[in-house]
């Protein structure tokens, strides 16, 4: 956006792109991934950052409170109970070693040892990872054609279509997953029986669960997407199309549609790492398999290794899901590439 | 239907007597409010007719009622719109889709806007030919290359790859001329065409349209500017709150208009010939004798000043090179220019808002843009500033009061208490043409006049010797901006105030400046007096400038 | 000079048009803000029960007129419940907001006012924290303190503050390039001045819109930490705890989980409705 605002600005004189395009456009698409990809792993180096110092932050000695888990006491144990623990998992090591230890085993794919079940956290959770990823990319993909539908039938339209329109989006953005969950729960698997209560990771056992994680997102990224929408209508470039003849549903499709989407491809990364964590409300609610019985399990025997390599993962996942992010925003709008 | 009206179409002779459009007591309406009238024109082949008149007279909702656009929420009446033959009053929106476009071409203003930026250039020309069916994909993208170099765009073949955004303003105009052109209407609706261009743009665009005309098209031409009009119209109707106040040919109306409106806004025009005398209130009334500038020791010098962006490629851009200035007391010194021309940097570094590359500016002999900021601020309000924008310069949370209050707090006499404070803004207020009433208000519920005043006032309170005026008057109307001259030249009168005048507007700085600037790609290719170099121009530049400009009467 | 002497004129204006444009929505929203406050500091007025009786011979009761939100399995009165529960959300929601946003400005503003290296370090670190969601920061926190409900309001205020920082830094960059920012300058002011009178005073002015925003979102977000156990623990009404404490009967007795949600639900939509509202005439004004 600041391309444009710099392309309009006369002041501000942009040297004629015209000059040497194939070359120079590939030196810099080359370099505008290399910029992005060290900012994603700058991203992810600075998340195993925060988890390291958040498991230094748990109050008390850490092989105390391991023990206490095994054990299911409470108590003071001896130097010489503790010092397996400490060397099991490390403690006994330099804070730095272990630091480095921690960061790079981002690379190598090692997230540390769960506390309460001895295994490497990586093993703990690709166990259940893909139940939940399905989930969450069924849920965008949901989220946007629920989105796109309601805004193409209702922006800008008679007045109180409009008004269906807006209200639909205001009330399911405001809806809380767990809610959303409980009320098709109870409609659509206990009174009318179309889908199973336990659902399981099959298709029929699937569809409620999307349902409970993309209804609120529709809900927003229509907001944002009407906002947009609404402007670019007012555009004198809408305006021009109207004047060479085309028709309201060719103006809205051909130009209009193109730019609003834009906030809303913008939000989807950062959607999509939401949903992965709106996920273990989902599945907790239809008692589906995935990262989120893991998560309220570890959080509850306050098994930190595992929570941190939990967020690890989603950072890992809007990262990539940016990058994604990123490259369709230049396809849509060539304006970033002039940048 | 859409048949009908191609058919019809081709028995249309270019006979110029018999009318091609033809409108008869139009009225439009949007909840209750009229804003047009009751208004009969005609449009006949091979001829221009322009509809002149300032911002709310009713000219652009007219134009756009002719291709069925006039907006949600309005309501339309007429005894009769007819276009070669076929009633308009009456049709579907089907049928108007089929007229759009086809029998009638619409050029908007603002060619950034009006093109859709995320498409490719070739895609926009196209878009009527593919939107009425016209040919296949491939001989569409020939025809759009074709309309882009009879529109004098070089390398039609790469620009039509390229998006809006990395045209320059004059091919943008010209890609959305080449599309309101594709399919050879018979009738071209320009609103306000060359409004945002520059003068050497603004002509060649003129001369497009004056060619499309001597092919027997039929244009109407909606501007602002009668100086445009004067170039390509056959006859011009004047518009005033939604009504035609004088309609004739157009040499009738610019040279003996009878109409008092009429007259009123060709005074407004600044102009080598209004020099010395009064824009508002009637014409060439002339002014008090000026009084005299003070060649003594300049109050604002720049020497050498030079300013250099590095880009995102890394390669230098020079943007301000080697400009030197003399701005004696009470003089006005105008700076014009094309845009990017580096004349807009020049003023913030005369500000010290930006540091210049090289060079210095002195005020009052003493250093200025050396000084550290901390040591500047005392003498800031030595040089005060007029921009462009007022609204956006007024903290939105301000009234007027509060704005000039917190102005004369900065000056070498601030008020020492609230009751005085209030008085010398209201003072100050009257001194631009305001008054008390204005107090209190938001500058967001004036008119664009009136918060050039404002600005004007705040610029005053600190008691400064120079004021750097940035296009103060460029958002304006002509009748607004006659006003804001004027008082800008009787301040200058009363108080001894200098100017430092920046326009792209040659009229205004011709009418304004006692000496002139001429910049060019961040240099000053000429400078002189005001007469020497309108009258006798040397830099083949400035004389290219004054050939494009557009007179009432021809030079 | 302060805020206070803003015109009584424009005030009277900006008055009147908030009357004009009483949409229904709008006053639906009140109506609903209104009952929240009632409850809140007195919430005897709305029911005469206690939300502790015990009441064994009408346990899990689905909603009549009697017992409009139904009663649970102690046969307590669900309504009841949720009025007397109403001041703990609200507290819990308005809490980690203001955690949130106090963050947020301390943040927002440091980064947008900082030029160069330190400009370029925080806002890479607002980048980070906002690649977290806020229900992972959340129980990353809970996780490592063990949960309660000073907890739940750092976790949710914590977990929310990036985003809204983001929106700062963004809100206080764009004022600083207004062409009043330039004009206090060039009449002489010194930076803390136009920092205080104008940068400040406008860059946060969308905010309050935005926090209003904010109180429904973190009752949300609170009241999901409950339902996965993580919140406010029962027999708290609570407005999660009651979540929390339905959640196993849910095909069974599904009032218990849908009553409090919807409580959730009106209020959250209350207070983004006037956000909104809010947010399009501050809009309104400043442009």
């Amino acid at each position: 956006m600041t391309t444009a605002a710099e392309a309009a600005d006369p002041a501000v004189p942009i040297p004629a792109l015209s000059r040497a395009p194939s070359a120079r456009s590939g030196v810099r698409a080359v370099r505008w991934g290399l910029v992005k990809l060290a900012l994603a792993i700058l991203v992810l180096v600075a998340a195993a950052s925060v988890t390291f110092f958040a498991q230094l932050l748990v109050p008390g000695d850490r092989a105390t409170t391991i023990l206490n888990q095994q054990t299911g006491r409470a108590q003071l144990w001896s130097a010489a109970d503790l010092a397996p623990v400490n060397h099991q998992f490390g403690f006994d090591r330099p804070l730095a070693v272990q630091y480095v230890d921690y960061v790079s085993g981002l690379f190598r794919g090692d997230l540390g040892t769960s506390y309460t079940q001895h295994k490497p956290v990586t093993e703990v959770i690709g166990a259940q990872i893909v139940p939940s990823l399905v989930l969450t990319v069924a849920a965008l993909v949901t989220a946007w054609v629920l989105s796109l539908v309601v805004i193409l039938v209702t922006v800008k339209r008679r007045r109180f279509v409009t008004a269906i329109g807006s209200t639909w989006e205001a009330l399911t953005a405001s809806l809380p997953p767990y809610w959303i969950g409980v009320v098709l729960l109870v409609v659509f698997a206990v009174e009318l029986r179309v889908f199973p209560v336990i659902g399981g990771t099959g298709v029929a056992g699937t569809v409620l669960p999307v349902l409970t994680l993309a209804l609120p997102l529709a809900g927003f990224l229509g907001q944002v997407t009407r906002d947009e929408f609404e402007k670019v209508l007012d555009q004198p470039f809408i305006t021009t199309a109207r004047t060479r003849g085309m028709s309201d549903t060719g103006v809205r499709l051909k130009h209009a549609l193109r730019h609003s989407v834009l906030p809303a491809v913008t939000l989807s990364g950062w959607a999509l790492g939401s949903l992965l964590s709106g996920a273990v409300i989902a599945e907790n609610v239809f008692g589906r398999p995935g990262i989120g019985q893991v998560l309220v399990v570890a959080v509850n025997t306050r098994d930190v290794p595992t929570v941190s390599g939990i967020v690890l993962v989603v950072a890992g996942v809007y990262v990539i899901a940016n990058l994604l992010v990123d490259l369709a925003y230049v396809l849509i709008d060539s304006r970033l590439r002039a940048s | 239907m859409t048949e009908v009206t191609a058919s019809e179409r081709v028995s249309l002779g270019t006979d110029p007597d018999v009318p091609l459009l033809a409108v008869e007591n139009l009225r439009v309406s949007f909840g209750g409010h009229e804003v047009v009238r009751g208004i009969s024109f005609t449009a006949h082949p091979g001829r221009c007719l322009a509809i002149v008149g300032e911002s709310g007279s009713g000219k652009s909702v007219t134009a756009r009622t002719l291709v069925g656009l006039t907006g949600s929420g309005a309501h339309v009446r007429a005894d009769r719109i007819e276009l070669d033959g076929i009633d308009l009053t009456t049709q579907s929106e089907r049928t108007w889709r089929a007229i759009r476009g086809r029998d009638i071409g619409f050029v908007l203003q603002d060619a950034l806007g009006s093109l859709d930026q995320l498409r490719r250039v070739g895609d926009e020309v196209a878009e009527p030919l593919r939107v009425h069916g016209w040919g296949t994909r491939a001989s569409r993208s020939r025809k759009a290359i074709e309309l882009l170099g009879s529109m004098g765009v070089p390398e039609p073949a790469v620009k039509a790859r390229q998006r809006p955004y990395e045209l320059s303003g004059g091919l943008r105009q010209r890609a959305l001329i080449a599309s309101a052109i594709a399919l050879d209407p018979k009738l071209i609706v320009a609103d306000e065409p060359t409004t945002a261009l520059d003068v050497t743009v603004q002509a060649q665009v003129l001369d497009l349209l004056a060619e499309a005309k001597a092919h027997g098209t039929s244009i109407i031409l909606i501007s602002h500017d009668l100086s445009v009009v004067a170039r390509l119209a056959d006859e011009v109707a004047v518009m005033r709150d939604g009504e035609v106040v004088e309609h004739g040919p157009v040499h009738q109306v610019l040279r003996r208009p009878r109409h008092a409106y009429t007259q009123a806004l060709l005074d407004a025009i600044p102009s080598e010939h209004t020099r010395g005398t009064r824009l508002s209130r009637g014409g060439n009334v002339p002014q008090r004798s000026r009084r005299p500038v003070d060649r003594g020791r300049p109050v604002l010098e720049a020497r050498h000043l030079t300013k250099v962006y590095r880009g995102p490629d890394r390669v230098d851009r020079t943007v301000v090179d080697d400009v030197s200035f003399e701005l004696f007391g009470g003089e006005t010194l105008g700076i014009v220019g094309e845009s990017g021309s580096g004349k807009t940097t020049t003023a913030r570094i005369a500000l010290s808002l930006l540091a210049p590359t090289s060079g210095e500016v002195l005020l009052h002999g003493e250093s200025w843009s050396t000084l550290p900021p901390r040591r500047r601020r005392p003498l800031r309000k030595r040089i005060g500033v007029v921009y462009q924008d007022p609204l956006n310069s007024f903290d939105p949370r301000w009234s007027v009061g509060r704005i000039t209050i917190d102005a004369l707090t900065m000056g070498n006499r601030p008020p020492s208490s609230r009751a005085e404070a209030r008085e010398r803004a209201v003072r100050l207020l009257e001194q631009v043409g305001l008054g008390d009433q204005h107090f209190d208000a938001a500058p967001l519920r004036l008119s664009g006049g009136q918060r050039q005043r404002v600005a004007i006032a705040r610029a005053l309170a600190p008691e400064p010797e120079v004021i750097v005026c940035d296009e103060p008057v460029s958002a304006l109307d002509v009748s607004i901006q006659a006003q804001v001259l004027d008082l800008l030249t009787d301040l200058q009168d009363e108080l001894g105030v200098s100017y430092l005048f920046i326009s792209h507007d040659l009229g205004v700085i011709h009418h304004m400046s006692d000496r002139i600037l001429v910049m060019k790609d961040g240099q000053v290719v000429e400078s002189g007096t005001a007469d020497d170099v309108f009258r006798r121009p040397q830099h083949p530049y400035t004389q290219r400038l004054l050939t494009a400009l557009p007179r009432l009467v021809p030079a | 000079m302060s805020a206070a002497s803003v015109s009584p004129a424009a005030t009277r204006a900006r008055l009147a048009a908030i009357r004009v444009q009483l949409r229904p929505a709008t006053a639906a929203s009140l109506l609903v803000v209104a009952f929240l406050a009632v409850a809140v500091i007195a919430p005897s007025v709305l029911t005469s029960g206690s939300p502790t009786t015990i009441d064994l011979q009408h346990t899990l009761l689905s909603p009549s007129f009697s017992h409009v939100f139904g009663t649970d399995d102690a046969g307590r009165d669900l309504y009841t419940r949720a009025v007397y529960g109403a001041r703990e959300s609200l507290g819990i929601g308005l809490g980690a907001t203001g955690l949130a946003m106090a963050i947020a400005i301390l943040l927002g503003f440091a980064a947008g006012l900082a030029r160069g290296i330190v400009d370029a370090v925080l806002t890479r670190i607002l980048e980070v924290a906002f690649a977290f969601p806020v229900l992972l920061l959340a129980l990353l926190l809970i996780a490592i303190r063990g949960p309660s409900v000073a907890t739940e309001i750092v976790a949710v205020g914590i977990g929310s503050a990036p985003g809204y920082a983001r929106m700062v830094r963004g809100q206080v960059l764009h004022v600083r390039q207004a062409g009043y920012i330039e004009s206090a300058v060039a009449l002489g002011h010194g930076r803390w001045v136009v920092i205080r009178q104008h940068l400040f005073p406008n860059a946060i002015r969308p905010l309050v819109a935005v926090m209003t925003l904010g109180v429904g979102q973190s009752i949300v977000w609170a009241s999901g930490l409950a339902f996965l156990g993580l919140g406010v623990a029962p027999p708290s009404p609570e407005w999660g705890a009651l979540l929390d404490a339905g959640r196993d009967s849910i095909t069974t007795s599904p009032w218990l989980e849908i009553m409090p949600g919807l409580v959730i639900v009106l209020v959250a939509l209350a207070v983004t409705s006037l956000g909104r509202t809010l947010q399009h005439r501050l809009e309104g004004a400043a442009r």
